[in-house]
């Protein structure tokens, strides 16, 4: 049962290596693509219902035992996370069957895309510091490349900003981990946890931590060090941008909170105003970004940033509660937000620009388009009864509860900001008067149209059916928070019974 | 540019080079060696038949597309990490043959993942020295 935790490496990774044995077969590789995507979903529900029964799974690689080997461990946190994974990857894999050219795919596009998975679901399964960060390098040479694929000029433009700036990251990670080793002589999580918890928190150690805070907090996109994201996420193909929105920042903040949980939860407590503070200017300077915006796929980037802010206030606010609703909020923008940018590639594949002066009257045209915009946008606003509110509920609750009432207000705040962005979006894009000098609207084929709206429309169902019935996952996100406020059952489940 | 001392010699050169990555990659088994560097050699000795005829030509010696090197290379490596998967063991671990082969020892999975890695590295540097030749 334990070897079922490799199978969401091995899956990407084979479909990876399938998808090269088949470089110029379109159709076979697209294939492979769906096929393995719908794997790795499979094995994550199934991963996800024996972590529920039975606690923590670990597996030691090549039967090391740890903390000498790399562990791989998955509790419902990382379980969680690889079934959202597991999901985008089939909805984008889908999508870009209408949406990548034939250019694109005979340059890898599809098995590029397993590379990217592959090193998400490893960020999420690794128990140990180091393989993280190379599972961080597989993540950005795969999405570095995606990036570029196409090779226009702002595309390149983009991609060396977000390298650049990555590079940086891997960099004070790379020092923050060497430090790591060298006070605590490992870097096995578990048994980092249990050196913690040892050892004085004077000294270098409140050091390592600031520096994994950034490293982690440039790859989450976090205030300050945001600004790669809206100069990257506007060239590259939508299907691209969906799914670097839906996973690499999460990787980022899932990190943040599962080092800051288990490792430095001492530092977490003492950094509360400057995690709370970065929280909160990520939400309110992604937001005034957004507002500010003309061009679609830009306000959705900045909107990106902006709910950060929020998965890193549960973080902040360091409760059980405050963590569950981050959990929940992660799911919640994963299936959200994603839908949105969906929506968007369509609009702008039909109305041949998404600048949104250019744009309007396309209600309508295509009504069911105008709603598949409006339900997603009003879930990431936050409005009842879509999935958004129970996640900035959970949140908004537990900061009172901790009263950290500015973090609180700057919530409420910026969803109002939201609100009026998104609605102001959608009321360009679909109610506007279609201005005289605009283009022709371009049609689609039918089973163009299924591909393209089909992922979308799962997404949005997703979203409002986490609104109606938001109880289950809640209460798993409870519980995953509470193993996470516990290391002591993850300590144990990695190194046995501790002597 | 045609060199005629570089074309003579490298018609003794990449058989003997072949033979040396060879052993190094068996030789990686337990002291300094490996796929690595055995792969890095290889691509040496078709660079230089490169760099004397062409990359046209070079392509034409290697017979196989360097893509596909590198797909087969991975393929290998996964499946030396899929066998013990068979076996009820994690992901990775390294089996061992009881009966020792002339030579190299009691071989196992790690060898094979080694030749996986000796073709993949192989099949890299070649893809990146005959794209990079073909545009100059």
């Amino acid at each position: 049962m334990k070897n079922l935790l490799f199978f969401p490496l091995i899956i990407p990774l084979a479909a990876a290596v399938l998808g090269l044995l088949a470089w110029n077969q379109r159709k076979l590789q697209r294939w492979i693509g769906i096929g393995a995507t719908a794997l790795l979903t499979l094995v994550s529900g199934i991963l996800l219902v024996q972590v529920q029964q039975h606690g923590i799974i670990t597996a030691q690689a090549g039967n090391w035992p740890a903390p000498f080997g790399i562990t791989l461990v998955a509790d419902l946190f990382s379980s969680l996370m690889l079934v959202g994974t597991g999901i985008m990857g089939l909805c984008v894999t889908v999508y870009s069957l209408a949406d990548t050219d034939q250019h694109q795919e005979s340059v890898g596009y599809h098995p590029l895309l397993q590379v990217l998975l592959l090193g998400v679901c490893g960020s999420f399964l690794t128990g140990d510091l180091f393989n993280l960060y190379v599972w961080f390098e597989v993540m950005l040479i795969a999405s570095f490349v995606l990036l570029a694929l196409g090779g226009q000029r702002e595309q390149m433009e983009g991609a060396i900003k977000y390298v650049a700036l990555n590079l940086i990251a891997s960099a004070l990670l790379l020092a923050g981990i060497g430090l790591l080793y060298g006070v605590t002589g490992t870097l096995n999580m578990a048994h980092l946890a249990l050196r913690m918890q040892e050892l004085d928190h004077t000294g270098t150690i409140p050091v390592i931590a600031a520096l994994l805070f950034c490293a982690f907090s440039i790859k989450a996109a976090v205030f300050p060090f945001y600004f790669w994201l809206p100069a990257s996420y506007h060239t590259p193909p939508i299907a691209v941008v969906t799914i670097f929105s839906a996973l690499l920042s999460k990787v980022g903040i899932y990190v943040l909170i599962r080092v800051f949980t288990l490792i430095f939860p001492q530092e977490a407590l003492a950094g509360q105003p400057l995690i709370l503070l970065a929280a909160g200017l990520t939400m309110l300077f992604g937001a005034l970004g957004a507002v500010a915006q003309p061009e679609l796929r830009r306000l959705l980037a900045f909107c990106v940033i902006s709910q950060i802010g929020y998965l890193l206030m549960g973080l902040g606010v360091f409760t059980s509660l405050a963590l569950a609703g981050s959990i929940f909020f992660m799911l919640h923008i994963m299936a959200a937000k994603s839908a949105l940018f969906l929506v968007t590639g369509v609009v702008a594949r039909k109305a041949g620009t998404s600048w949104l002066p250019e744009l309007g009257g396309l209600y309508q045209r295509f009504p069911l388009l105008a709603v598949l915009f409006l339900l997603p946008a009003l879930s990431v606003a936050g409005i009842p009864p879509l999935s958004g509110f129970w996640g900035k509920l959970a949140l908004v609750q537990a900061g009172l509860q901790a009263e950290q009432y500015l973090i609180v207000a700057a919530a409420l705040g910026v969803s109002v900001l939201t609100l009026y962005y998104l609605v102001h979006a959608w009321i360009q894009l679909f109610w506007k008067p279609r201005p005289a000098d605009a283009a022709e609207l371009r049609s689609l084929t039918p089973q163009r149209r299924r591909q393209l709206l089909g992922p979308a429309l799962g997404l949005t169902l997703v979203s409002v059916l986490l609104g109606l019935l938001p109880e289950p996952l809640f209460r798993l996100c409870s519980a995953a928070a509470e193993q996470l406020l516990q290391p002591q059952s993850y300590i144990e489940a990695v190194l046995g019974v501790i002597r | 540019m045609h060199s005629i001392i570089l074309a003579t010699a490298i018609r003794l050169l990449l058989p003997l080079m072949l033979l040396f990555s060879l052993f190094l990659l068996l030789r990686g088994h337990n002291e300094p060696g490996g796929g690595f560097v055995g792969g890095l050699v290889v691509a040496a000795a078709f660079a230089l038949y490169t760099l004397a005829h062409g990359a046209h030509e070079g392509r034409r010696m290697l017979r196989i597309d360097p893509l596909r090197l590198v797909a087969i290379g991975l393929l290998i490596a996964l499946c030396s990490g899929l066998l013990p998967l068979l076996a009820g063991l994690p992901f990775l671990t390294g089996l061992w043959s009881s009966l020792p082969a002339p030579v190299i020892g009691h071989a196992g999975t790690p060898l094979l993942f080694d030749l996986g890695v000796y073709l993949l590295v192989a099949g890299m540097a070649l893809l990146i020295i005959f794209t990079l030749m073909e545009e100059s």
